[in-house]
Protein backbone atom coordinates (compact mmCIF):
# COMPACT_ATOMS: atom_id res chain seq x y z
CA UNK A 1 0.00 0.00 0.00
CA UNK A 2 1.54 3.24 -0.93
CA UNK A 3 1.48 5.74 2.34
CA UNK A 4 -0.28 8.68 2.23
CA UNK A 5 1.95 11.45 2.54
CA UNK A 6 1.92 15.19 1.77
CA UNK A 7 5.07 16.46 0.45
CA UNK A 8 6.24 19.95 -0.15
CA UNK A 9 9.69 21.49 -1.13
CA UNK A 10 10.80 25.27 -0.73
CA UNK A 11 14.08 26.33 -1.86
CA UNK A 12 16.09 28.52 -0.23
CA UNK A 13 18.87 31.19 -1.09
CA UNK A 14 21.85 31.46 0.82
CA UNK A 15 22.65 35.19 2.10
CA UNK A 16 19.33 35.78 1.92
CA UNK A 17 18.28 37.58 4.96
CA UNK A 18 15.41 39.44 3.75
CA UNK A 19 13.67 36.50 3.20
CA UNK A 20 14.61 34.63 5.80
CA UNK A 21 12.38 33.08 8.06
CA UNK A 22 9.54 32.87 5.24
CA UNK A 23 10.46 28.81 4.79
CA UNK A 24 9.38 28.11 8.24
CA UNK A 25 6.11 30.25 8.30
CA UNK A 26 4.94 28.69 5.20
CA UNK A 27 5.45 25.09 6.99
CA UNK A 28 3.73 26.31 10.31
CA UNK A 29 0.90 27.71 8.62
CA UNK A 30 0.44 24.51 6.18
CA UNK A 31 0.62 22.15 9.47
CA UNK A 32 -1.90 24.31 10.94
CA UNK A 33 -4.53 24.13 8.19
CA UNK A 34 -3.86 20.52 8.18
CA UNK A 35 -4.69 20.45 12.24
CA UNK A 36 -1.69 19.15 13.01
CA UNK A 37 -1.36 18.66 16.99
CA UNK A 38 -0.07 22.70 18.20
CA UNK A 39 2.57 21.41 20.25
CA UNK A 40 4.26 19.23 16.82
CA UNK A 41 3.43 22.49 15.18
CA UNK A 42 5.77 24.20 17.90
CA UNK A 43 8.44 21.71 17.31
CA UNK A 44 8.73 21.62 13.63
CA UNK A 45 8.40 25.31 13.31
CA UNK A 46 11.87 25.53 15.61
CA UNK A 47 13.55 23.32 13.57
CA UNK A 48 12.49 24.22 10.19
CA UNK A 49 13.01 27.97 11.30
CA UNK A 50 16.81 27.04 12.69
CA UNK A 51 17.60 24.99 9.58
CA UNK A 52 16.46 27.47 7.47
CA UNK A 53 18.47 29.97 8.88
CA UNK A 54 21.89 27.89 8.86
CA UNK A 55 21.18 27.19 5.64
CA UNK A 56 21.01 31.33 5.29
CA UNK A 57 23.77 32.18 7.31
CA UNK A 58 26.57 29.06 5.69
CA UNK A 59 25.17 27.64 2.90
CA UNK A 60 25.33 28.31 -0.98
CA UNK A 61 21.88 27.48 -1.64
CA UNK A 62 19.20 24.43 -0.08
CA UNK A 63 16.18 23.00 0.27
CA UNK A 64 14.23 21.94 2.56
CA UNK A 65 10.93 19.57 2.31
CA UNK A 66 8.13 19.01 4.36
CA UNK A 67 6.20 15.67 4.35
CA UNK A 68 3.39 15.05 6.45
CA UNK A 69 2.39 11.37 7.03
CA UNK A 70 -0.74 9.59 9.13
CA UNK A 71 2.14 9.25 11.97
CA UNK A 72 4.49 12.18 11.83
CA UNK A 73 5.43 15.09 10.20
CA UNK A 74 9.37 15.42 8.73
CA UNK A 75 11.74 18.12 7.46
CA UNK A 76 14.78 16.96 5.04
CA UNK A 77 17.30 19.68 4.41
CA UNK A 78 19.84 19.67 2.01
CA UNK A 79 22.01 21.97 1.42
CA UNK A 80 24.99 23.24 -1.35
CA UNK A 81 27.69 24.88 0.75
CA UNK A 82 30.85 24.76 2.69
CA UNK A 83 29.94 21.28 4.84
CA UNK A 84 30.54 20.97 8.95
CA UNK A 85 34.37 19.50 9.14
CA UNK A 86 33.02 18.20 12.67
CA UNK A 87 29.75 17.45 13.07
CA UNK A 88 30.57 16.07 16.71
CA UNK A 89 31.94 19.09 17.75
CA UNK A 90 29.22 21.24 15.57
CA UNK A 91 26.59 19.51 17.74
CA UNK A 92 27.98 20.45 20.80
CA UNK A 93 25.82 23.06 22.65
CA UNK A 94 27.90 26.40 22.43
CA UNK A 95 29.78 25.61 19.67
CA UNK A 96 29.62 27.95 17.03
CA UNK A 97 31.44 29.20 13.99
CA UNK A 98 29.50 32.53 13.26
CA UNK A 99 30.66 35.86 12.12
CA UNK A 100 30.77 39.11 14.05
CA UNK A 101 28.16 40.07 11.24
CA UNK A 102 25.95 37.00 12.28
CA UNK A 103 26.34 37.59 15.71
CA UNK A 104 25.38 40.82 15.62
CA UNK A 105 21.54 39.68 14.31
CA UNK A 106 21.09 37.55 17.19
CA UNK A 107 22.54 34.49 15.83
CA UNK A 108 25.72 32.35 16.47
CA UNK A 109 24.55 31.32 19.97
CA UNK A 110 25.63 27.80 19.16
CA UNK A 111 22.36 26.62 20.01
CA UNK A 112 20.97 25.78 16.29
CA UNK A 113 21.79 22.07 15.60
CA UNK A 114 21.65 21.38 19.53
CA UNK A 115 17.98 22.95 19.28
CA UNK A 116 16.91 20.92 16.61
CA UNK A 117 18.25 17.57 18.18
CA UNK A 118 16.17 18.82 21.01
CA UNK A 119 12.89 19.01 19.55
CA UNK A 120 13.14 15.96 17.17
CA UNK A 121 12.27 11.75 17.75
CA UNK A 122 14.72 11.21 14.97
CA UNK A 123 17.43 13.17 14.01
CA UNK A 124 20.54 12.60 11.41
CA UNK A 125 22.96 14.33 10.13
CA UNK A 126 25.85 13.87 7.19
CA UNK A 127 28.08 16.26 5.56
CA UNK A 128 30.55 16.45 3.33
CA UNK A 129 33.41 19.31 3.43
CA UNK A 130 33.08 21.08 0.38
CA UNK A 131 30.19 19.63 -1.22
CA UNK A 132 27.21 20.61 1.88
CA UNK A 133 24.75 19.06 4.83
CA UNK A 134 21.93 17.07 4.98
CA UNK A 135 19.84 17.00 7.59
CA UNK A 136 16.72 14.48 8.53
CA UNK A 137 14.56 15.61 11.61
CA UNK A 138 11.15 13.59 12.51
CA UNK A 139 8.61 14.13 14.71
CA UNK A 140 5.92 11.59 15.99
CA UNK A 141 2.34 12.76 16.01
CA UNK A 142 0.98 11.31 19.07
CA UNK A 143 -1.80 9.25 18.00
CA UNK B 1 -19.40 25.50 14.86
CA UNK B 2 -19.23 27.22 17.71
CA UNK B 3 -20.79 30.63 17.66
CA UNK B 4 -18.69 33.62 17.97
CA UNK B 5 -19.52 37.54 19.16
CA UNK B 6 -18.56 39.77 16.74
CA UNK B 7 -18.66 43.74 16.98
CA UNK B 8 -19.26 44.89 13.46
CA UNK B 9 -22.17 44.02 11.06
CA UNK B 10 -21.96 44.24 7.16
CA UNK B 11 -23.96 46.34 5.71
CA UNK B 12 -25.62 44.47 2.39
CA UNK B 13 -27.28 47.66 1.10
CA UNK B 14 -24.62 50.06 0.95
CA UNK B 15 -21.89 47.45 0.02
CA UNK B 16 -21.12 47.67 -3.98
CA UNK B 17 -19.05 44.73 -3.48
CA UNK B 18 -15.62 46.74 -4.17
CA UNK B 19 -13.13 44.70 -1.76
CA UNK B 20 -11.52 46.93 0.01
CA UNK B 21 -12.27 45.16 2.98
CA UNK B 22 -11.36 41.92 1.63
CA UNK B 23 -7.91 43.36 0.86
CA UNK B 24 -7.37 45.11 4.01
CA UNK B 25 -8.67 42.22 6.27
CA UNK B 26 -6.01 40.67 8.16
CA UNK B 27 -6.98 37.29 8.81
CA UNK B 28 -8.40 36.85 5.29
CA UNK B 29 -11.72 36.80 7.01
CA UNK B 30 -13.97 38.49 3.87
CA UNK B 31 -14.60 37.08 0.90
CA UNK B 32 -17.01 38.85 -1.60
CA UNK B 33 -19.64 36.68 -3.22
CA UNK B 34 -22.81 38.00 -5.25
CA UNK B 35 -21.31 41.20 -5.29
CA UNK B 36 -21.24 41.56 -1.43
CA UNK B 37 -18.85 41.32 0.65
CA UNK B 38 -19.32 38.35 3.62
CA UNK B 39 -17.05 37.75 6.64
CA UNK B 40 -16.03 34.49 7.64
CA UNK B 41 -17.36 34.49 11.08
CA UNK B 42 -14.65 32.00 12.69
CA UNK B 43 -11.39 33.41 11.04
CA UNK B 44 -12.61 37.78 11.68
CA UNK B 45 -10.88 38.71 14.86
CA UNK B 46 -13.23 42.32 15.26
CA UNK B 47 -10.13 44.66 14.70
CA UNK B 48 -11.85 46.84 12.42
CA UNK B 49 -9.51 47.46 9.12
CA UNK B 50 -12.51 46.76 7.33
CA UNK B 51 -14.71 49.89 8.66
CA UNK B 52 -11.02 52.05 8.05
CA UNK B 53 -11.07 51.16 5.01
CA UNK B 54 -14.68 50.92 3.65
CA UNK B 55 -15.47 54.15 1.27
CA UNK B 56 -19.23 52.91 1.69
CA UNK B 57 -19.62 53.27 5.54
CA UNK B 58 -21.52 49.87 4.86
CA UNK B 59 -19.51 48.14 8.05
CA UNK B 60 -21.26 49.03 11.17
CA UNK B 61 -19.59 48.58 14.74
CA UNK B 62 -22.07 47.23 16.91
CA UNK B 63 -21.54 49.75 19.47
CA UNK B 64 -24.30 51.43 21.84
CA UNK B 65 -25.92 54.68 20.67
CA UNK B 66 -26.72 57.25 23.64
CA UNK B 67 -30.08 56.69 23.58
CA UNK B 68 -29.59 52.43 23.86
CA UNK B 69 -28.37 53.00 27.65
CA UNK B 70 -31.62 54.62 29.22
CA UNK B 71 -32.12 51.00 30.34
CA UNK B 72 -29.62 51.66 33.34
CA UNK B 73 -30.92 53.70 35.80
CA UNK B 74 -27.70 54.72 36.47
CA UNK B 75 -24.87 55.48 34.05
CA UNK B 76 -21.31 54.90 34.43
CA UNK B 77 -18.50 56.69 31.67
CA UNK B 78 -15.09 54.74 32.12
CA UNK B 79 -13.13 56.48 28.95
CA UNK B 80 -10.47 54.75 27.08
CA UNK B 81 -7.40 57.50 27.78
CA UNK B 82 -7.37 57.92 23.98
CA UNK B 83 -10.23 59.40 24.72
CA UNK B 84 -7.88 62.07 26.11
CA UNK B 85 -6.22 62.78 22.96
CA UNK B 86 -8.86 63.35 20.99
CA UNK B 87 -8.63 67.15 22.25
CA UNK B 88 -6.09 69.46 22.56
CA UNK B 89 -3.63 69.18 25.56
CA UNK B 90 -5.25 72.72 27.37
CA UNK B 91 -8.56 70.51 27.43
CA UNK B 92 -8.03 68.36 30.95
CA UNK B 93 -9.48 65.39 31.76
CA UNK B 94 -11.21 66.44 34.20
CA UNK B 95 -13.04 69.29 31.81
CA UNK B 96 -13.64 66.13 29.72
CA UNK B 97 -15.29 63.94 32.24
CA UNK B 98 -17.61 67.06 33.07
CA UNK B 99 -18.60 67.45 29.21
CA UNK B 100 -19.42 63.44 29.61
CA UNK B 101 -21.98 64.36 32.68
CA UNK B 102 -22.96 66.73 30.19
CA UNK B 103 -24.27 64.48 27.70
CA UNK B 104 -26.04 62.32 30.17
CA UNK B 105 -23.93 60.02 32.38
CA UNK B 106 -24.52 60.32 35.78
CA UNK B 107 -20.51 59.67 36.44
CA UNK B 108 -17.43 59.40 35.36
CA UNK B 109 -14.69 56.67 36.56
CA UNK B 110 -10.73 57.48 35.11
CA UNK B 111 -8.90 54.80 33.69
CA UNK B 112 -5.78 55.88 35.10
CA UNK B 113 -5.78 54.44 38.68
CA UNK B 114 -6.13 51.05 37.93
CA UNK B 115 -3.43 51.43 34.75
CA UNK B 116 -1.03 51.94 37.69
CA UNK B 117 -2.45 49.30 39.76
CA UNK B 118 -2.05 47.07 36.64
CA UNK B 119 1.14 48.17 36.25
CA UNK B 120 1.89 46.94 39.42
CA UNK B 121 -0.10 43.66 39.66
CA UNK B 122 2.03 42.81 36.12
CA UNK B 123 5.13 43.42 37.74
CA UNK B 124 4.71 40.87 40.71
CA UNK B 125 2.84 38.30 38.10
CA UNK B 126 6.27 38.93 36.39
CA UNK B 127 8.18 38.30 39.29
CA UNK B 128 6.91 35.23 40.26
CA UNK B 129 6.15 33.12 37.43
CA UNK B 130 8.38 30.47 36.60
CA UNK B 131 6.62 29.48 32.91
CA UNK B 132 7.63 29.53 29.25
CA UNK B 133 8.31 33.08 28.37
CA UNK B 134 7.87 35.55 26.83
CA UNK B 135 4.25 36.52 28.05
CA UNK B 136 1.91 38.71 26.09
CA UNK B 137 -0.08 41.93 27.14
CA UNK B 138 -3.64 40.68 27.73
CA UNK B 139 -5.62 44.20 27.24
CA UNK B 140 -5.88 44.29 23.92
CA UNK B 141 -8.67 42.32 22.73
CA UNK B 142 -8.41 41.83 19.01
CA UNK B 143 -4.36 40.40 19.34
CA UNK B 144 -5.91 37.89 22.68
CA UNK B 145 -8.40 36.91 19.86
CA UNK B 146 -5.81 36.42 17.09
CA UNK B 147 -4.01 34.43 19.66
CA UNK B 148 -6.53 32.10 20.13
CA UNK B 149 -7.81 31.96 16.28
CA UNK B 150 -4.18 32.02 15.11
CA UNK B 151 -1.70 30.95 17.48
CA UNK B 152 -2.94 28.26 19.99
CA UNK B 153 0.01 27.51 21.26
CA UNK B 154 1.10 30.61 22.39
CA UNK B 155 -2.26 31.47 24.27
CA UNK B 156 -1.05 29.69 27.49
CA UNK B 157 1.61 32.78 27.12
CA UNK B 158 -0.96 35.59 27.41
CA UNK B 159 -0.35 37.56 30.65
CA UNK B 160 -3.56 36.60 33.00
CA UNK B 161 -3.67 40.03 34.50
CA UNK B 162 -7.21 41.67 34.36
CA UNK B 163 -7.33 45.19 31.56
CA UNK B 164 -7.59 48.19 33.34
CA UNK B 165 -10.71 49.02 32.10
CA UNK B 166 -12.17 45.75 33.91
CA UNK B 167 -10.24 47.30 37.36
CA UNK B 168 -12.22 50.49 37.16
CA UNK B 169 -15.46 49.63 35.90
CA UNK B 170 -15.50 46.83 39.04
CA UNK B 171 -14.22 49.58 41.30
CA UNK B 172 -16.36 52.16 39.85
CA UNK B 173 -19.55 50.19 40.28
CA UNK B 174 -18.97 49.08 44.03
CA UNK B 175 -18.23 52.74 44.94
CA UNK B 176 -21.54 54.07 43.11
CA UNK B 177 -23.10 51.17 44.93
CA UNK B 178 -22.74 52.60 48.06
CA UNK B 179 -23.12 56.51 46.93
CA UNK B 180 -26.80 55.49 45.55
CA UNK B 181 -27.69 52.73 47.14
CA UNK B 182 -28.40 50.78 43.79
CA UNK B 183 -27.70 47.39 43.12
CA UNK B 184 -24.55 46.98 40.54
CA UNK B 185 -27.04 44.92 38.41
CA UNK B 186 -28.38 48.75 37.99
CA UNK B 187 -25.79 50.48 37.45
CA UNK B 188 -24.74 50.82 33.82
CA UNK B 189 -20.69 50.80 33.10
CA UNK B 190 -20.42 51.82 29.67
CA UNK B 191 -16.77 52.01 27.87
CA UNK B 192 -16.26 54.96 25.97
CA UNK B 193 -14.09 52.85 22.98
CA UNK B 194 -11.84 53.59 20.33
CA UNK B 195 -12.33 50.06 18.60
CA UNK B 196 -15.14 47.86 17.98
CA UNK B 197 -13.17 44.76 19.56
CA UNK B 198 -14.27 46.25 23.45
CA UNK B 199 -17.85 44.87 22.60
CA UNK B 200 -16.42 41.31 22.13
CA UNK B 201 -14.20 41.16 25.33
CA UNK B 202 -17.60 42.74 27.31
CA UNK B 203 -19.63 40.08 25.70
CA UNK B 204 -17.55 37.11 25.91
CA UNK B 205 -15.34 37.77 28.70
CA UNK B 206 -12.31 35.70 27.90
CA UNK B 207 -10.30 34.60 30.86
CA UNK B 208 -13.12 36.06 32.96
CA UNK B 209 -16.45 34.79 34.08
CA UNK B 210 -18.03 37.86 33.32
CA UNK B 211 -17.07 41.33 32.43
CA UNK B 212 -18.17 44.33 34.59
CA UNK B 213 -18.22 46.38 31.67
CA UNK B 214 -22.08 46.23 30.39
CA UNK B 215 -21.39 47.87 27.25
CA UNK B 216 -19.56 50.53 25.15
CA UNK B 217 -20.02 53.69 23.34
CA UNK B 218 -17.20 54.64 20.65
CA UNK B 219 -15.54 57.88 20.50
CA UNK B 220 -16.50 58.54 16.97
CA UNK B 221 -20.30 58.60 18.36
CA UNK B 222 -19.64 60.95 20.84
CA UNK B 223 -17.44 63.37 19.74
CA UNK B 224 -19.16 65.69 18.37
CA UNK B 225 -21.34 65.86 20.70
CA UNK B 226 -18.56 65.90 23.26
CA UNK B 227 -16.59 68.49 21.24
CA UNK B 228 -19.63 71.11 21.93
CA UNK B 229 -20.22 70.25 25.74
CA UNK B 230 -16.61 71.09 26.15
CA UNK B 231 -16.66 74.31 24.83
CA UNK B 232 -19.12 74.56 27.38
CA UNK B 233 -17.30 73.65 30.68
CA UNK B 234 -17.13 75.90 33.50
CA UNK B 235 -13.67 77.59 34.60
CA UNK B 236 -13.94 75.60 37.88
CA UNK B 237 -13.36 72.07 35.83
CA UNK B 238 -10.19 73.36 34.61
CA UNK B 239 -7.83 71.52 36.81
CA UNK B 240 -5.91 68.51 37.53
CA UNK B 241 -7.58 65.78 39.40
CA UNK B 242 -5.83 63.24 41.85
CA UNK B 243 -7.23 60.40 39.38
CA UNK B 244 -5.31 61.28 36.58
CA UNK B 245 -1.32 60.04 36.28
CA UNK B 246 1.22 60.40 32.81
CA UNK B 247 1.83 56.83 33.18
CA UNK B 248 -2.03 55.87 33.43
CA UNK B 249 -2.45 57.82 30.10
CA UNK B 250 0.48 56.13 28.52
CA UNK B 251 -1.49 52.93 28.31
CA UNK B 252 -3.39 54.79 25.11
CA UNK B 253 -0.17 54.62 22.92
CA UNK B 254 2.48 52.11 22.36
CA UNK B 255 5.55 52.60 24.90
CA UNK B 256 7.55 50.89 26.82
CA UNK B 257 5.23 49.15 29.57
CA UNK B 258 5.37 48.51 32.45
CA UNK B 259 7.69 51.35 32.83
CA UNK B 260 9.43 49.75 35.85
CA UNK B 261 10.44 46.68 33.44
CA UNK B 262 13.66 46.84 32.02
CA UNK B 263 13.61 48.11 28.63
CA UNK B 264 15.93 45.31 27.02
CA UNK B 265 13.74 42.54 27.51
CA UNK B 266 10.73 43.90 26.83
CA UNK B 267 8.97 44.41 23.29
CA UNK B 268 6.37 46.90 22.23
CA UNK B 269 4.48 46.32 19.26
CA UNK B 270 1.75 48.50 17.01
CA UNK B 271 -0.20 47.63 14.18
CA UNK B 272 -1.74 43.99 13.28
CA UNK B 273 0.80 43.14 10.68
CA UNK B 274 3.94 43.63 12.79
CA UNK B 275 1.98 41.42 15.52
CA UNK B 276 1.93 39.06 13.43
CA UNK B 277 5.23 38.75 12.35
CA UNK B 278 6.51 39.38 16.11
CA UNK B 279 4.34 35.74 16.90
CA UNK B 280 5.62 33.83 14.02
CA UNK B 281 8.91 34.22 15.65
CA UNK B 282 7.78 33.79 18.91
CA UNK B 283 6.48 30.14 17.59
CA UNK B 284 9.81 29.95 16.00
CA UNK B 285 11.32 30.05 19.55
CA UNK B 286 13.15 33.62 18.63
CA UNK B 287 12.20 35.82 21.32
CA UNK B 288 12.79 33.58 24.86
CA UNK B 289 15.07 36.12 26.12
CA UNK B 290 12.35 38.06 26.08
CA UNK B 291 9.83 38.47 29.31
CA UNK B 292 6.96 40.46 27.84
CA UNK B 293 5.55 41.44 24.65
CA UNK B 294 3.04 44.47 24.76
CA UNK B 295 1.26 43.84 21.34
CA UNK B 296 -1.24 46.56 20.14
CA UNK B 297 -3.90 45.90 16.99
CA UNK B 298 -3.84 49.32 15.93
CA UNK B 299 -0.87 51.42 14.67
CA UNK B 300 0.49 53.78 17.48
CA UNK B 301 -2.02 51.77 19.69
CA UNK B 302 -5.55 52.60 21.23
CA UNK B 303 -4.81 56.30 20.01
CA UNK B 304 -5.19 54.37 16.45
CA UNK B 305 -8.54 52.90 17.17
CA UNK B 306 -10.77 52.67 14.00
CA UNK B 307 -13.18 54.64 16.17
CA UNK B 308 -11.19 57.29 16.45
CA UNK B 309 -11.76 60.56 15.03
CA UNK B 310 -7.81 62.27 15.41
CA UNK B 311 -5.17 61.12 13.25
CA UNK B 312 -3.48 58.91 15.33
CA UNK B 313 0.18 60.44 15.36
CA UNK B 314 -1.52 63.72 16.23
CA UNK B 315 -3.67 62.06 19.20
CA UNK B 316 -0.29 60.61 20.34
CA UNK B 317 1.52 64.17 20.14
CA UNK B 318 -1.32 65.63 22.18
CA UNK B 319 -1.27 63.08 24.31
CA UNK B 320 2.34 63.54 25.14
CA UNK B 321 2.41 66.95 25.63
CA UNK B 322 -1.32 66.66 28.11
CA UNK B 323 1.39 63.60 30.03
CA UNK B 324 3.76 66.90 30.74
CA UNK B 325 0.86 68.59 32.71
CA UNK B 326 0.23 65.17 34.85
CA UNK B 327 1.31 64.01 37.81
CA UNK B 328 4.48 61.88 36.81
CA UNK B 329 4.27 59.41 39.66
CA UNK B 330 2.43 56.24 39.70
CA UNK B 331 -1.01 57.07 41.56
CA UNK B 332 -1.62 53.67 42.70
CA UNK B 333 -1.33 52.47 46.32
CA UNK B 334 1.89 49.32 46.31
CA UNK B 335 0.93 47.83 49.57
CA UNK B 336 -3.05 48.60 48.39
CA UNK B 337 -2.51 46.70 45.08
CA UNK B 338 -0.10 44.17 46.47
CA UNK B 339 -2.94 43.33 48.80
CA UNK B 340 -5.77 43.27 46.56
CA UNK B 341 -3.15 40.82 44.13
CA UNK B 342 -2.94 38.15 46.65
CA UNK B 343 -6.89 38.53 47.05
CA UNK B 344 -6.87 37.66 43.51
CA UNK B 345 -8.65 40.36 42.18
CA UNK B 346 -5.99 41.06 39.59
CA UNK B 347 -5.91 37.65 37.71
CA UNK B 348 -8.31 36.25 34.96
CA UNK B 349 -10.97 33.99 37.15
CA UNK B 350 -11.12 31.84 34.15
CA UNK B 351 -8.81 29.35 31.47
CA UNK B 352 -8.38 31.14 27.99
CA UNK B 353 -9.35 28.89 25.83
CA UNK B 354 -7.41 28.43 22.18
CA UNK B 355 -10.00 27.98 19.45
CA UNK B 356 -8.00 27.18 16.64
CA UNK B 357 -9.68 27.85 13.10
CA UNK B 358 -11.44 24.55 11.76
CA UNK B 359 -8.41 22.56 9.80
CA UNK B 360 -9.39 21.14 6.46
CA UNK B 361 -10.21 18.69 8.05
CA UNK B 362 -10.33 17.11 11.24
CA UNK B 363 -9.16 13.69 9.97
CA UNK B 364 -5.50 13.61 9.32
CA UNK B 365 -5.67 11.19 6.05
CA UNK B 366 -8.55 13.41 4.51
CA UNK B 367 -6.11 16.48 5.56
CA UNK B 368 -3.32 15.26 3.96
CA UNK B 369 -5.81 14.34 0.81
CA UNK B 370 -7.13 18.14 0.91
CA UNK B 371 -3.41 20.12 1.15
CA UNK B 372 -2.40 17.61 -2.09
CA UNK B 373 -5.43 18.97 -3.59
CA UNK B 374 -5.08 22.16 -2.42
CA UNK B 375 -1.47 22.44 -3.69
CA UNK B 376 -2.96 21.03 -7.27
CA UNK B 377 -5.22 23.99 -7.25
CA UNK B 378 -2.74 26.38 -6.57
CA UNK B 379 -0.64 25.33 -9.94
CA UNK B 380 -3.24 25.89 -12.49
CA UNK B 381 -3.72 29.66 -10.73
CA UNK B 382 -2.49 32.65 -11.66
CA UNK B 383 -0.57 33.51 -8.44
CA UNK B 384 -1.56 37.31 -8.55
CA UNK B 385 -4.05 37.56 -6.11
CA UNK B 386 -6.31 39.93 -8.21
CA UNK B 387 -9.12 39.17 -5.66
CA UNK B 388 -11.47 39.32 -8.95
CA UNK B 389 -12.72 35.70 -8.03
CA UNK B 390 -13.85 37.16 -4.18
CA UNK B 391 -11.39 35.50 -2.24
CA UNK B 392 -8.28 37.88 -1.22
CA UNK B 393 -5.63 35.78 -2.48
CA UNK B 394 -5.09 32.68 -4.82
CA UNK B 395 -3.75 30.91 -1.98
CA UNK B 396 -7.09 31.52 0.04
CA UNK B 397 -9.34 30.99 -3.25
CA UNK B 398 -7.29 27.55 -3.48
CA UNK B 399 -8.76 26.49 -0.28
CA UNK B 400 -12.07 27.82 -0.29
CA UNK B 401 -12.22 25.18 -3.70
CA UNK B 402 -10.73 22.31 -1.47
CA UNK B 403 -13.72 23.06 1.37
CA UNK B 404 -16.38 23.23 -1.14
CA UNK B 405 -17.11 26.93 -0.63
CA UNK B 406 -15.85 28.10 -4.20
CA UNK B 407 -15.82 26.40 -8.02
CA UNK B 408 -13.05 26.78 -9.56
CA UNK B 409 -14.44 28.45 -12.70
CA UNK B 410 -14.44 31.89 -10.80
CA UNK B 411 -10.90 32.39 -11.77
CA UNK B 412 -11.04 34.30 -14.44
CA UNK B 413 -7.48 33.20 -15.51
CA UNK B 414 -8.83 29.84 -15.43
CA UNK B 415 -11.90 30.28 -16.98
CA UNK B 416 -10.02 31.61 -19.72
CA UNK B 417 -7.72 29.13 -20.59
CA UNK B 418 -10.70 26.45 -20.12
CA UNK B 419 -12.92 28.30 -22.62
CA UNK B 420 -9.59 28.60 -25.09
CA UNK B 421 -9.21 24.87 -24.73
CA UNK B 422 -12.86 23.91 -25.29
CA UNK B 423 -12.79 26.57 -28.32
CA UNK B 424 -10.00 24.95 -30.10
CA UNK B 425 -11.43 21.80 -29.32
CA UNK B 426 -14.46 22.58 -30.48
CA UNK B 427 -12.68 24.11 -33.89
CA UNK B 428 -11.16 20.69 -34.43
CA UNK B 429 -14.05 19.17 -34.39
CA UNK B 430 -15.87 21.62 -36.73
CA UNK B 431 -12.79 21.19 -39.69
CA UNK B 432 -12.95 17.60 -39.12
CA UNK B 433 -16.96 17.72 -39.90
CA UNK B 434 -16.40 20.36 -43.20
CA UNK B 435 -13.89 17.71 -44.43
CA UNK B 436 -16.65 14.47 -44.34
CA UNK B 437 -19.50 17.19 -45.42
CA UNK B 438 -16.63 18.41 -48.48
CA UNK B 439 -16.23 14.92 -49.54
CA UNK B 440 -20.14 14.61 -50.17
CA UNK B 441 -20.28 17.48 -52.20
Amino acid sequence: MIQEAFESTYHVLGRDFPNAGRVSTSIKDTLKRMGIHPLVVRRIAIVSYEAEMNLVMYATRGKISLRVSLDSVSINVDDEGPGIPDVTLAMEEGYSTATPEMREMGFGAGMGLPNIRRNADEFDISSHVGRGTRLYIRVIQAA
Amino acid sequence: MAQYHHSLRFDVDRCDGCMSCMRACPTAAVRVRKGRAVKLADRCIDCGECIRVCPHAAIVPLTDQMSDLSKFECKLAIPSPALYAQFDSEIFPSMIFAALKQCGFDDVESVSPACDAVSIATEIFLNEYRGQYPLISSFCPTVVRLLQVKYPELVDQILPVLAPREISARDAKIRKSKETGLPPERIGAVYITPCPAKIVAILEHPGMQYSNLDTAVSISDLFQTLAAAVSKVQEAEYRIDATESASGLSWAFLGRFPRSLPAENTLSVAGLPNVIRILDDMEKGRLRKYRYIECHACSEGCVGGCLTVENPYLARGKAIKLQQSLPAGCIADRHEVEAAYRRGEFLMDENLASRPLRPLDEDISKAIAKMKERDQILADLPNIDCGACGAPSCHAFAEDVVLGEAEKDSCIFFFQRELTERIEQLATLVRAQKQTIGGLT
